[in-house]
């Protein structure tokens, strides 16, 4: 390296970046560093994988499930997106969601708004922010009802033990989710009002919002990208998960008096679980990993903020790409944990 | 006893081998005086462009102008041409180039990992990209600056008239970038910056209206402009936001080679200065005046100095052409900027001015 006159440290973290960022969820400007540069890639990664994860998950698990279905017209539409999204290559997918999204979406003079106040653009999806007044208050009620809902769920467990009764758990959680934080407005002095996006002309012909939230079309597109696509595989995961389960099981467990409800909660779900977990891992994992796609259609994720922008402006390629990796590794390797953890906690434990 | 003898044995071989280095030191003295291609020896990358056979020249992915590929494969661009030049002086054919099309976030990767011998590549020349990683620019072929396309419709006659709230499309990992956020800065407007890895991304997305305005350098905002649905429905703004001095760049660390790809540039543009180009190179032999007879081999050893023959500039003129042949062939003649602006020669009022090959 010292032939080619290419000098080596991490210094330059430090170093004031001087490039501004389209979308970010902390504050960021080129006054910040190029290491605050790295955190709003990491979390814009992390955003969309998580956005990508739950809604994969969510089409993966009813795709999986209409595939199985009884009625022809869902089974077949089932397989046909299966077989369709999963067989095309990701990044002509994230291609075409972007351009197909940005020729079919309206300018914002001419969006028609969704229930008044949605407007959805080719510069954005702008939708109305929350502004706040005690926010803190309203969040600790928030918890004080998760807590007391996780002792309520041990208390039942417990009495179901010991009696055998079974305790409504849920209706009492929904209950103090609403009745908390409701009291944390009417006594703790907790406000919102709500902040709706305005049109705002910029020139003769060019119009944009101001105010409320704007989710950037990258964003949207990425994110529907990655899920349609990794979806395909968890239904497939789901299907085997379902279909792992043998017939006697749902047979033995009608038998003895269970309704097709608790049979699908009680017996079916838990054991097709554990086939469905350890692939499905794998299908998180390349989700997360698939999301540096994102620089071919300018999302400002980890690959085209940090390891693009910042590696062009300092080029300090060796240090940036080693740190890109290395992020990447630990991303993955805390996904790949959590869900061994889980997957730990729902096998069978033999006693 | 056993590890005297290997100490002795090792003292033997010590003095064999002290004999041996200041023999070959000795020749190597020799050789210096001697031969003349010593230029040759002491640049590695010469050496190995003439045992491959090709130069290895990184360029743009396409931009019309500079470096752009037709349907057959076939590279022209005033870039393109400066490694023709390198070619034609160093290997006597101006097309045995290896062209490795790079994206602005590659190219630097690839000429400091020895990827590429030139990256001509609309590359701007400054201090710390000069200084810090390990290259080194050798002039300056175009002289740009940053510029702003809208739309026609918008009524924006000037970049005085951008509002807050403004999107601005542009390519990820160029100057561009920090000199918009210097401009919109200064100007105290906030504004969107939308980058992309390539430039055909961005020319798409805002032709959808994605963004309100395109930023990168004028040369390629016009040739970019061509590419767009409706050309015509889009102007380019008057005001230039920053310099863009574009030039070639080698790897630091090879000052032969630094030098022939500098000198392949200069001769280019002293040739149009003194009005030899490819059609009257020959008959230039004869002429009277001995700046002109230097350029074309005739007098002077001017190739020696660089370690090559001396017929190197005489090829690279006839093969390839002077700086104003390329220029109109490229840029002019494709109506990408037919108004050569700054790109004419300091004698009839631009700014190329290159020292004398002498």
């Amino acid at each position: 390296m010292e032939n080619r006159g290419i000098t080596f440290g991490y210094g330059f973290l430090s170093q004031e970046s001087s490039f501004d960022v389209q979308f970010s969820l902390i504050e960021f400007d080129g006054s910040h560093s190029y290491f605050r540069a790295y955190l709003v890639g990491l979390l814009n990664t992390i955003l969309v994988s998580v956005i990508g994860i739950i809604f994969a998950t969510i089409i993966g698990i009813v795709v999986g499930i209409a595939r199985l279905s009884n009625n022809y017209l869902i089974k077949r539409t089932a397989a046909v997106y299966v077989e369709f999204f999963r067989n095309i290559p990701l990044l002509l997918q994230i291609f075409f969601w972007y351009f197909a999204a940005l020729r079919a979406l309206p300018l914002p003079q001419d969006a028609e708004p969704m229930f008044g106040v949605f407007f959805l653009t080719i510069k954005g999806f702008f939708v109305p922010a929350f502004v706040w007044n005690n926010l803190d208050i309203f969040i600790y009620s928030l918890i004080a009802a998760v807590i007391s809902i996780i002792f309520i769920r041990i208390y039942a467990r417990k009495k179901q033990e010991k009696d055998g009764v079974q305790t409504p758990v849920l209706s009492i959680s929904i209950g103090l989710l609403l009745i908390l934080p409701i009291l944390s407005f009417l006594f703790g002095g907790v406000d919102t009002s709500i902040e709706v996006p305005v049109i705002k002309q910029l020139s003769q012909s060019g119009f944009t919002y101001e105010g409320g939230i704007k989710l950037p079309p990258e964003l949207i597109s990425l994110a529907l990208a990655l899920s349609l696509y990794t979806a395909t595989f968890i239904a497939e995961c789901v299907r085997a998960g379902v279909q792992g389960v043998s017939k006697g099981q749902k047979e033995a467990a009608a038998s003895i008096g269970l309704t097709p409800n608790q049979v699908l909660k009680l017996v079916v779900m838990p054991q097709a679980l554990r086939i469905i977990i350890p692939p499905t891992t794998n299908q998180y994992l390349n989700l997360t990993k698939n999301s540096s796609l994102a620089a071919a259609i300018a999302y400002p994720d980890l690959v085209l903020v940090f390891a693009g922008t910042a590696l062009m402006q300092t080029g300090r390629a060796i240090e940036i790409v080693s740190i890109t990796m290395l992020t990447y590794l630990s991303l993955s390797i805390s996904i790949s944990i959590f869900m061994n953890w889980y997957n730990k906690k729902i096998a069978i434990k033999e006693k | 006893m056993l590890t005297n003898k290997y100490k002795q044995k090792g003292r033997i071989m010590f003095k064999y081998l002290k004999q041996l280095t200041s023999l070959v030191a000795m020749v190597a003295v020799l050789f210096t005086f001697t031969t003349e291609t010593m230029a040759a020896k002491k640049s590695k990358t010469l050496k190995n462009t003439q045992k491959k056979g090709f130069v290895r020249c990184g360029v743009s992915q396409g931009l019309p102008g500079f470096s752009n590929a037709d349907a057959a494969g076939n590279w022209t661009g005033v870039d393109v041409d400066v490694c023709r030049a390198v070619a034609a002086a160093v290997l006597g054919d101006a097309n045995k180039v290896k062209f490795t099309p790079l994206s602005a976030k590659e190219r630097f990767t690839a000429l400091t990992s020895n990827e590429i011998d030139i990256l001509s590549r609309n590359t701007t020349w400054t201090l710390s990209r000069d200084a810090d990683i390990g290259l080194t620019f050798v002039g300056v072929n175009f002289y740009d600056g940053q510029g702003f396309m809208v739309r026609k419709n918008s009524g924006y006659s000037s970049v005085n008239d951008f509002k807050n709230g403004i999107s601005a499309c542009t390519n990820l990992g160029t100057t561009t970038e920090l000199n918009m956020r210097d401009f919109f800065n200064s100007k105290g407007i906030s504004y969107e910056p939308v980058t992309f890895e390539k430039a055909d991304e961005v020319v798409a997305a805002y032709d959808a209206g994605r963004c309100d305005t395109y930023t990168t350098d004028k040369s390629g905002l016009a040739a970019q402009r061509i590419k767009l649905s409706s050309p015509d429905d889009h102007v380019v703004l008057p005001e230039t936001i920053s310099k863009e001095p574009l030039g070639p760049v080698v790897r630091q660390g090879d000052s032969v080679w630094e030098d022939i790809v500098r000198w392949s540039l200069n001769v280019m543009i002293e040739a149009e200065e003194y009005g030899v180009n490819s059609a009257n190179a020959d008959s230039m032999k004869t002429s009277d005046n001995p700046a002109v007879k230097r350029l074309v081999g005739a007098e002077g050893e001017l190739g020696a100095a660089l370690g090559l023959d001396n017929d190197w500039s005489l090829r690279i003129i006839k093969q390839v052409g002077n700086y104003g042949e390329s220029y109109k062939r490229n840029i002019a003649d494709t109506g990408i900027l037919p108004d050569r602006g700054p790109n004419e020669l300091w004698t009839k009022g631009g700014i190329l001015y290159v020292p004398p090959a002498r």
